[in-house]
């Protein structure tokens, strides 16, 4: 779950990183008072806002009214504008990168920095990246902060500023259960300060039930990604006609790309994972409805979802509201048997394999 | 030999009272597994098919004999609960709980390497050697004794793929489901491993996915030092970028982790990737 630059910068505050002084409105109006020059940057999940028009400075109240009416409600590579950091400007002298997150491939928290700051990371050339990884059996301890401040060529009072702030990032990111915590660019100001000039905080959603905090948060999703969240079932858009009801990842995309051969494109997909539960079944099969596709695809490998499950929730569905699209199902695995029997004359078309089953759907979704 | 369960695996179930801890106990007795404990904290004395119940791991592989656990507690339970059965001393753990914490995972994966325990999972369907016994949720039906050894990232699309050999007529060594998460144990390079020393495995299918580069690091492995031949399927051909398909591993990011760059690596290794799963047996033949 990624934080908006307001939200990610108080909890490094609460770390004792230091930020920028400044407020979150949702109105030009709110502004009353700036705390001296200010810049006004649009709060959306996505990068590149600055080449947008999204960040602008201002000198006086008026001015920072001025530029908040400007970019709220300014569309951001796809996504609204609804709230503006007013924030104090700081005069940089030098501007470097420090990022903390997880790495897949090294099992393991790392940190990377780079003089290059205000950059995508991404385009720094390998050698100017300082990669620092955590043995999780160790974790941060001090040598590694002053690695960082000799790569990212600070020294004296500066090192000493960036040591600390490097400890205090793995500490947030450790107890907050982050992902990612960045700051770029963490500004060196003429005053000599080390600061966060910007912050980037994605919080593992998986450990949310230890950070009550963050479950009021509010995200930017569409009236039937916010119910699919909800029912914990992972729903994708794509762009074609076919609703496809799978369980598990890797079987999903397998189905996606069995469709393809045959020229069907999926336009929804819900994952439903591992649930065992009717109800959580039906309620999937009445969200695809809604998403209203041209033909839906059910393709099921029983194992802790077991195939009658799934049945009898597909059955609630339809006697709750008549599905209007063809229906085809594939199901296959833990008590398939039941569910063959429990579907017979439920008025859903079966197919017995993977390819069958997605030639059928492609063709429905072709007529 | 076979790889990790065999005939000398005792197995106890953490989480053996709950509706899956349960159900899958049974089904994995069913399967030929030797079920000789469980463990749910405030439930010792009872008994679930059986089974005894403990109130810890110490003291199930004390009375049992167990050497290996299958963990089933609830996402926020199942750091203790590895680093409970790490501590008590079993060879084996296999976590199936998904939605694990990924600093939990980062710190119990951790500790099973600094102890040489081979740890498979989180969220991870778990193993079985046709014939022999089972850890994990995998379904009873599908298996057929055979020799080709199968590892995967994916729960049910294993199953589908497993299903379409055994329907061909052909059987597996060992299938190895080494979940989906960021962080697992277990990896493709391990299991790799395993089944080029195993005398009973003769080929290998492996199924990998989008995101990450765990399958690039296998193909860099088996272009050194595998000499069976390997067959394999990635899922996410038509997966667009930046959507997160399902589980956490599975995305498409600032173009890395696509399947036409595992593909590719792949197929430089002198593997033979098959375009759809139902390809899978055919191949294998071939």
């Amino acid at each position: 779950m990624k934080l908006f630059e307001y939200k990610a910068k108080e909890l490094m505050r609460r770390y004792g990183i230091p930020v920028p002084e400044g407020f979150v409105v949702s109105s030009p109006g709110q502004i009353d008072h700036i705390p001296g020059p200010v810049m006004v940057k649009a709060q959306v999940l996505i990068g590149g806002r600055g080449k947008a028009g999204g960040i602008k400075p201002a000198d006086s109240v008026e001015e920072a009214r001025k530029a908040a009416s400007a970019i709220l409600g300014m569309d951001i590579r796809g996504y609204t504008t609804k709230e503006v950091l007013v924030e104090e400007r700081v005069a940089v002298d030098k501007e470097v990168y420090l990022g903390v997150t997880v790495d897949r491939s090294s099992k393991s928290v790392l940190i990377m920095a780079s003089a290059a700051g205000g950059m995508d990371i991404e385009s720094v050339p390998e050698d100017e990246v300082l990669v620092a990884h955590l043995d999780p059996l160790i974790g941060y301890q001090p040598y590694i902060g002053r690695r960082v401040a000799k790569a990212v060529g600070l020294a004296g009072p500066q090192a000493a500023q960036m040591e600390s702030l490097c400890q205090r990032l793995c500490e947030l990111v450790t107890k907050e259960d982050a992902e990612l915590a960045e700051i770029n660019p963490l500004v060196v100001t003429e005053d000599g300060e080390v600061i966060a000039g910007d912050a980037k905080v994605t919080i593992d959603s998986d450990a949310l039930f230890r950070h009550k905090e963050y479950q009021e948060l509010k995200e930017d999703l569409t009236p039937l990604e916010e119910k699919a969240k909800k029912l914990d079932i992972a729903f994708v858009q794509l762009g074609g006609n076919i609703g496809v009801i799978a369980n598990g990842a890797g079987l999903t995309m397998a189905t996606l790309d069995s469709l393809n051969v045959f020229d069907g494109k999926a336009g929804v997909f819900l994952d439903l994972g591992g649930t065992d539960d009717p109800e959580k079944v039906k309620q999937a099969m009445l969200l695809m409805e809604e998403a209203d596709p041209k033909v839906i695809l059910v393709n099921i490998f029983g194992g802790i979802t077991k195939c009658d499950t799934v049945a009898a929730g597909l059955l609630e569905a339809m006697g709750e509201k008549s599905m209007e699209v063809p229906i085809i199902a594939r199901i296959k695995g833990v008590n398939e048997e039941q569910a063959r029997d429990m579907l017979k004359n439920a008025g859903v078309i079966p197919a017995s394999g993977l390819n069958e089953a997605a030639e059928l759907a492609a063709k429905e979704s072709l007529r | 030999m076979t790889v990790i369960v065999d005939e000398i695996t005792k197995l106890v179930v953490q989480g053996i009272t709950g509706y899956q801890g349960t159900y899958h106990s049974k089904a994995m007795m069913d399967f030929g597994t030797d079920v000789v404990a469980g463990v749910t904290p405030g439930k010792g004395g009872h008994e679930v098919h059986g089974v005894p119940v403990f109130d810890t791991v110490e003291e199930a592989v004390e009375r049992t004999g167990a050497n290996a656990s299958c963990v089933f507690v609830p996402a926020p339970f199942t750091k203790g609960a590895v680093l409970e059965a790490i501590d008590a001393g079993v060879a084996t753990v296999v976590a199936v709980t998904e939605h694990v914490p990924v600093h939990d995972a980062i710190y119990f994966v951790a500790v099973a390497k600094a102890k040489g325990v081979v740890l498979i999972g989180p969220n991870c369907p778990g193993l079985a050697s046709p014939g022999l016994a089972k850890i994990g949720i995998l379904p009873n039906k599908i298996f057929r004794r055979g020799d080709v050894g199968v590892v995967s990232r994916s729960g049910t699309l294993t199953y589908e793929i497993v299903n379409a050999m055994t329907e061909a007529g052909l059987g597996q060594s060992t299938c190895v489901g080494i979940g989906g998460d960021r962080v697992p144990g277990m990896g493709f390079v391990d299991a790799l491993k395993l089944f080029q020393e195993d005398d009973g495995t003769k080929r290998i299918v492996l199924v990998g996915e989008i995101g990450g580069t765990a399958e690039e690091e296998a193909a860099e492995f088996i272009a050194e030092s595998i000499t069976k031949p390997v067959v394999a399927y990635v899922a996410g051909r038509t997966a667009p970028p930046g959507k997160r398909m399902g589980h956490a591993g599975a995305i498409i990011a600032r173009g890395r982790g696509t399947a036409a760059s595992k593909i590719k690596a792949l197929e430089a290794a002198g593997v033979r990737v098959a375009p759809l799963p139902t390809d899978v047996p055919g191949l294998v033949r071939a």
